[in-house]
């Protein structure tokens, strides 16, 4: 816990790529067990927010907080950390060369040196989970992209982590896919994970998420429950921006 | 016509080259072998070395860039005197008898330019949400590479490597020029006594039997994995 009581604390995050911001000012809290939902049309700035949480991108001025710790500041292990922030990609990103078993071990064996014979019988336990144990010995191409993505979010989850980001995960998806994909998250937001998704499902988000922010050009411009932001936006911005994906959905 | 078939393939002549040829080839093929590890090893180093990222490493990449430049650029009969030079100086153990170091080294240096560029571009073939995934999962980037990374890109670079093989191969006939005694100049050594070429044609023919199956073999691999890309392009 950080000293405001949030398991995620973002202040005054800064991100640039050039002369670009493509994150201004952003403040985000987080609490523990809680869901959070970022909505907004593509380069608003979901995905580099997520990737700014995960250190895989710098932040250029403000600081984060995960689970009491300065994760912006110097000193910091990116390894140990990234163990217990999992993330989860539009493009699944699995490893083509290795089978569904050791995509999910990997992590476990190599980066939080648990034995392989321990590490593989808890990514079956997670696999039997999803129901995907028989296919613990393909290669991910001879999967559906749903099934590709379950096991992108066990591969994630198998290292334990304690919050986990979702990067429109069921963007690259057809449509019945999605269902299999969101039922997972679902249960992984019954089981008390905190999580940041991105997404475009309105309807998932409003759902699971205890808050949902509207992102637009880097900035956060309404947060709040998501009944308040997708049934009564109140900026202007928010409603043109849920209208066009109504219409989108329509077409 | 006559002439001609005599001066080549004259019978009597490949039986009694043969033998000769044989043994001077079995040299061509050590040294093929030995300067094939070392490139192996040593071009993978450098295609790491070359990767690098940060400003830290510039001085590394830019001594690895140097490099490549220098013995790319630099035809292998020049190498090959330059390395025999050196070794006249007795440095670190070389001198103008060590036949078959000196040739494994100057034929190493120059296919290591060439196969560090054949695994660079792998690497760089690797898509950065590879190496990002494996890093969001908390392994290190020296993890990343090795379990990620490098197993995708060499599997992708075979078929030019085994192309390179073949060059290298090819190219062993040139150490003759140094002093070793290989199969090109046991051909010379048979034509200078019989007046006869044959024995050349006899090493021509041992380099192209030991190249066909490589040739193949790659072939073979190139088309595999086209019907794996083809069949995950569905």
């Amino acid at each position: 816990m950080s000293a405001n009581g949030h398991f995620v604390s973002l202040q005054s995050v800064t991100k640039r790529f050039g002369d670009l911001e493509v994150l201004h000012d952003i403040n985000l809290d987080v609490a523990e067990h809680n869901v959070v939902c970022l909505i907004g049309a593509s380069g608003s700035g979901k995905s580099t927010l997520l990737r700014c949480i995960n250190l895989l991108e710098q932040i250029d001025g403000g600081s984060i907080v995960v689970d009491g710790q300065t994760i912006t500041g110097t000193k910091v292990d990116v390894n140990q950390l990234r163990q217990k922030i999992g993330i989860v990609f539009q493009a699944y990103n699995l490893f083509p060369h290795m089978t569904v078993l050791q995509n999910v071990t990997l992590a476990p064996r190599k980066a939080l040196g648990i034995s392989r014979a321990k590490a593989e019988s808890h990514a079956r336990a997670l696999l039997r989970q999803i129901g995907l144990e028989e296919k613990a010995h393909e290669f991910p191409d001879r999967l559906s992209g749903g099934q590709q993505q379950r096991v992108a979010i066990v591969r994630a989850l198998a290292t334990g982590p304690k919050l986990m980001l979702l990067d429109e995960i069921t963007s690259a998806l057809d449509p019945q896919l999605i269902g299999e994909v969101l039922e997972l998250v679902r249960e992984l937001a019954k089981s008390g994970m905190t999580m940041i998704i991105a997404t475009h499902e309105m309807s998932f988000a409003r759902e699971v998420a205890n808050k949902v922010c509207f992102l637009d050009a880097g900035v956060i411009h309404e947060e709040g429950t998501p009944e308040e932001i997708l049934s009564a936006p109140r900026e202007e911005r928010t409603r043109q921006f849920l209208a066009r994906v109504l219409e989108g959905g329509r077409l | 016509m006559g002439q001609f078939l005599h001066t080549f393939f004259s019978p009597l002549d490949f039986l009694r080259a043969t033998p000769q040829i044989w043994n001077g080839f079995q040299v061509n093929l050590e040294v093929m072998v030995v300067a094939e590890a070392f490139v192996l090893v040593l071009a993978l180093l450098l295609a790491i070395v070359r990767g690098l990222p940060g400003r830290a490493a510039a001085p590394l990449r830019g001594a690895a860039i140097l490099y490549t430049d220098i013995f790319r650029g630099t035809p292998l009969v020049l190498v090959l005197y330059i390395v025999l030079g050196f070794a006249t100086l007795n440095y670190v153990g070389l001198s103008a008898e060590t036949l078959f170091t000196n040739a494994v080294i100057a034929l190493t240096l120059v296919y290591t330019a060439y196969v560090t560029e054949v695994y660079r571009a792998g690497i760089e073939s690797v898509h950065p949400s590879q190496r990002m995934a494996a890093r969001s999962l908390g392994l290190s980037y020296w993890q990343s590479l090795r379990y990620v990374v490098l197993p995708q890109a060499i599997r992708r670079v075979v078929p030019p490597l085994l192309n390179d093989f073949i060059g290298l191969q090819k190219d062993t006939a040139l150490i003759s020029i140094i002093g070793v005694t290989e199969s090109v100049t046991q051909a010379n050594i048979y034509s200078s006594n019989y007046f006869n070429y044959a024995g050349h044609t006899v090493a021509a023919v041992f380099f192209i039997f030991l190249t066909i199956p490589l040739a193949r073999f790659t072939d073979h691999i190139i088309r595999q994995r086209e019907r794996r890309e083809r069949a995950q392009a569905f």
